[in-house]
């Protein structure tokens, strides 16, 4: 794999072009995060902004289901952070490969995002940081954009489920962990199927964001011996 | 302030601590072998939870339905060394192609 992309900018361009699709389809559910606010009573300035500072799919329908079932502020923070909290580890992981000191690499872990995340992982736990950022930026667009239109138009966007959108990410990371799993070695796979298990275990018992945060424990694997 | 507001404004300053705080604990120095294998083994332990939550997971229980088929087929397609982007195609049209006929 070339690493000439930490420098110049075809790196971020080509980050760009494999963040598209995704913001095509951030677009969509954008518009329809705008349609719900909306629709709960938000005003216009409120879930645009939040789509601005916050830029999280899932933590932005978990405030907008939490509040608008009627529950509190407190809920509603908690099953967000909760959600988010896969960010920490995601961070821990592209760390390495950051620039610069800890304010700038605090600001670069800003464009995590879990599809530039993994569209930017190289296997064997490598990361092509200006590919990340890269893939962020058409996302953000149309994430924010998408929201304002949402909000501004009440568009109600077809059935994300009919057509079958919903497994557009599922698919997409386990193309990308079969990939992980050719580059890496035995402790790779026992790894996945620690993680594969304690995801599974955790779903029924564990609020929305707790299974990925638990599965991460199977890196602990790491701790143990050499070898790959 | 309203709720709302105060809701807005703490999401968003948490989800910025969160993603500050991977890139400063763990980077910009050597860390021991042994961290560093740790780090290496959450990239693969994330990816596998996302596929599991997002597949199976339904309103806090796990379910077998149109997903699983989607994925399924995504996995054929990378096993035989389709694209990236077209696995994901085929599995979304499969998915919808269940769902239309279920």
């Amino acid at each position: 794999m070339r690493n000439e992309a930490g420098r110049g900018s075809e790196g971020y361009l080509a980050g760009i072009r494999a963040g598209l699709p995704f913001a095509l389809l951030a677009g969509v559910v954008a518009i329809s995060f705008g349609a719900l606010a909306r629709s709960l009573g938000w005003g216009v300035l409120a879930p645009i902004m939040f789509s601005v500072i916050t830029f999280s799919v899932a933590a932005q329908f978990a405030v907008a289901a939490v509040l608008g079932a009627g529950g509190g502020v407190f809920a509603a923070i908690a099953a967000a952070v909760l959600l988010n909290a896969r960010f920490l580890p995601m961070g821990m992981a592209v760390a390495p490969f950051l620039e610069g000191g800890p304010l700038r690499r605090a600001l670069e872990g800003q464009t995590i995002l879990t599809t530039s995340w993994a569209l930017a992982s190289r296997g064997g736990g490598r990361f092509d940081r200006a590919f990340m950022i890269g893939a962020t930026v058409p996302q953000y667009v149309a994430w924010t954009v998408g929201t304002a239109v949402g909000v501004l138009s009440h568009v109600v966007v077809g059935d994300v489920e009919r057509l079958g959108l919903d497994v557009v990410f599922p698919a997409f990371f386990l193309a990308l962990l079969m990939r992980e799993l050719r580059s890496g070695g035995k402790r790779t796979i026992a790894a996945t199927a620690i993680a594969a298990a304690l995801a599974a275990a955790l779903v029924p018992i564990a609020p929305p964001g707790v299974p990925v945060l638990g599965a991460c424990g199977a890196a602990l694997l790491g701790l143990k011996g050499r070898s790959s | 302030m309203s709720a709302l507001w105060v809701a807005i404004v703490i999401v968003a300053l948490a989800n910025a601590a969160i993603k500050a705080a991977g890139p400063i604990l763990a980077g910009g120095r050597e860390l021991p072998p042994r961290v560093n294998a740790v780090i290496a083994l959450l990239t693969p332990a994330l990816l596998t939870a996302l596929v599991i939550t997002e597949t199976f997971g339904e309103d806090g229980h796990l379910a077998l339905d149109e997903r699983a088929l989607g994925v399924g087929v995504a996995a054929v397609a990378v096993m035989l060394r389709a694209p990236v982007l077209l696995a994901v195609v085929l599995a979304a049209l499969a998915t919808a192609l269940a769902r239309l006929l279920g």
